[in-house]
């Protein structure tokens, strides 16, 4: 397993907070997960619009009151659009922010997204994804993944897309996307659906990390708009630039930052690949559904695999026609209507069969729905 | 007499402020945008805020504010400034945070950002250059255009059937809890500029002292698009805007 570490949360004994300083153990949603993360992350600042079913990210943090501790900023905006730009503002100023909304909120937060890529802003970004499109349902879905994945908003640009499939995950993941996002100047998504945000699971709460000072932001990132100083130029964070010519090399240093991401951090997970006659690919609550249709088909002599993208962009195009190899076909198994299910093709080139099992609206599959789509599609 | 002899140190009336830098300005000969940078460049050094401001530029004529005013410059969506301030002045309390937007960002686009931040009472200067168009696509109409008026996109004058009435953004925004201080300025000559920068640095001042929200409206020409010379813009703007706009305070508290 290319597994990711739980975060690079280090304790600190600097920090002079009240809360227990080591890692917690507790029984909670991915949503609660995602706020409590973010404070012991040392994030400074969230910015949200509610919406079902995310409402609790900002729920839990207006709760826990993380301004009297830590310091950190909760603002409740007036919309989706404003929430985003926020963020914008807060990561132009080098502060570790973030914003959650679901699907229909997601779609107006695109134009802030592409305005942070192309400032080349790290923040970070969850949507807990419901079924679409227009208001659609307040059910879970994936029927996001290519928004998130492919663009979103407009221009050349990629967001770091990390997909949980537990709480553990929804709580690890906030510290690796805002590392992420800040090692390579680049907006990070977690792109969770309903089920993982609204389901309840036992999570480690890694240990509090201090915020970061302005001295530490103006070192680390010099950059950053935290006032002129006069050894330095007047800092300028924009998207803009009327010259093509210096666009266009604006836009190649973007693409060279997503080569060296697409090299170092890809992350996939392996389930019983070894020895099976057919691979599901899966993610998320999906992914979920799929480990126990391995168990269901076992009980009657099939032998399937599982291999889980964890990183959606960059998306593990390698490994999955490695695993795929001598296998008798593929079910790509999603919340919606076949979008992954491109990316498995590109990356197996029609080297065997590769079919999709979805569900669309809102529903969510059993597991031996699961197990009769492979009969019927590769058997 | 010698030039040596007058450019004397003793005899210097005027100078050019140092955070006011030599690029050469994109702005139309007779647009009101230069003077006002050059006040705020002005109050910024003047206040010693200069390492310590962090202004938030928009879309329009003015999104190129960051080559001319030399502090940090964060460039907003178009209509967004007021919540990218938010931020950056929450998260950065102690620093100097304004906004800097034209008509149409500011009362068309970012009409719920403004509203919104100002009704939260952010500790932010919004600085509001009113000239009742869109100046930078080409001479459109804007919220603020006056009845009447003509602009590409109301080529016959603006009509309130089709494109209902000038929007008072400013008496608006002063009716808001959150706002502290909301004034109506203008920059057409000397007595005006001196008001209006002691307004200025009043809104400056303000959100230092955590007041709440400023709005500094400047009432302003726009002559290219207005098709008229800079001196006719002037007089034009005297006579039909300040009797939709007139000057002055809407709220000091």
């Amino acid at each position: 397993m290319n597994a990711c570490a739980p975060g690079k949360m280090q304790y600190n004994d600097n920090y002079k907070g009240k809360h227990n300083m080591s890692e917690e153990v507790k029984l909670m949603k991915g949503n609660e997960a995602i706020a409590h993360a973010a404070i012991r992350y040392g994030a400074d600042g969230y910015f949200g619009y509610p919406i079902t079913p995310q409402s609790e990210v900002m729920e839990t943090l207006m709760a826990l009151k993380p301004w009297e501790d830590t310091g950190m900023v909760v603002l409740q905006a007036e919309s989706e659009v404003a929430a985003i730009n926020m963020v914008y503002g807060g990561a132009s100023c080098g502060k570790a922010v973030m914003t959650s909304s679901s699907s229909p909120g997601v779609s107006l937060k695109q134009e802030g997204i592409s305005y942070c890529a192309g400032a080349e802003l790290p923040c970070l970004v969850v949507n807990v994804m419901r079924g679409g499109p227009g208001l659609g349902t307040i059910q879970p879905s994936q029927a996001d993944y290519f928004q998130a994945t492919k663009g979103g908003g407009h221009g050349d640009y990629h967001l770091i897309v990390l997909a949980p499939a537990s709480v553990q995950e929804m709580a690890d993941f906030v510290g690796l996307g805002f590392d992420l996002a800040f090692k390579y100047r680049n907006p990070a998504m977690i792109l969770a659906d309903g089920v993982i945000g609204q389901m309840m699971e036992k999570v480690v709460l890694p240990p509090y990390r201090p915020r970061r000072t302005e001295e530490e932001i103006r070192k680390t990132m010099p950059w950053a708009t935290q006032g002129r100083t006069p050894d330095r130029e007047r800092n300028v964070i924009t998207s803009l630039e009327l010259d093509p010519a210096i666009m266009e090399q604006r836009n190649i240093k973007l693409q060279a930052t997503y080569r060296r991401i697409e090299e170092n951090e890809i992350r996939y997970e392996k389930l019983n690949c070894e020895g099976a006659d057919y691979l599901m690919v899966a993610f998320g609550s999906m992914a979920r559904i799929c480990q126990k249709t391995i168990e269901l088909a076992a009980a009657e002599g099939i032998k399937l695999g599982l291999l889980r993208p964890i990183t959606l962009w960059p998306f593990p195009y390698a490994a999955i026609n490695e695993t795929a190899k001598g296998k008798k076909g593929v079910l790509v198994a999603e919340l919606n209507a076949g979008q992954m299910i491109e990316d498995v093709k590109l990356a197996v080139n029609c080297s065997l069969p590769v079919e999709h099992f979805g569900r669309l609206g809102g529903i969510v599959p059993s597991p031996d729905e699961v197990l009769a789509a492979i009969k019927e599609k590769l058997m | 007499m010698d030039i040596n002899e007058i450019i004397k140190p003793e005899n210097l009336v005027y100078s050019k402020p140092t955070l006011l830098n030599d690029n050469t300005m994109h702005y139309c000969p007779g647009c009101s945008h230069g003077v006002v940078h050059k006040l705020i460049a002005e109050i910024v050094e003047e206040m010693g805020m200069t390492q310590d401001t962090i202004a938030v530029s928009p879309v329009g004529c003015a999104v190129f504010a960051y080559n001319y005013v030399d502090v940090d410059w964060i460039e907003a969506a178009h209509g967004r400034a007021p919540a990218v301030a938010t931020a950056a002045k929450r998260l950065n309390p102690n620093k100097l945070v304004f906004t800097y937007q034209g008509d149409g960002d500011l009362a068309a686009i970012g009409t719920a950002e403004t509203i919104h931040a100002c009704n939260r009472g952010e500790n932010i200067t919004i600085i509001f250059i009113n000239n009742g168009i869109y100046g930078m696509t080409g001479g459109q109409m804007a919220p603020t255009t006056l009845e009447g008026m003509v602009t590409a996109t109301c080529p016959y004058g603006r009509t309130p059937e089709l494109n209902g009435y000038p929007l008072h953004i400013s008496e608006l925004v002063a009716k808001l809890a959150g706002a502290c201080y909301v004034t109506r300025q203008s920059v057409h000559n000397v007595a005006a500029i001196r008001k209006a920068k002691k307004a200025i640095r009043q809104g400056f001042e303000n959100s230092m002292a955590k007041k709440g929200t400023s709005l500094i409206e400047i009432v302003s020409t726009c002559n290219t698009g207005w098709k008229m010379s800079p001196d006719k813009a002037n007089a034009w703007m005297e006579e039909h805007m300040f009797a939709e706009y007139p000057m002055g305070d809407l709220k000091n508290v």
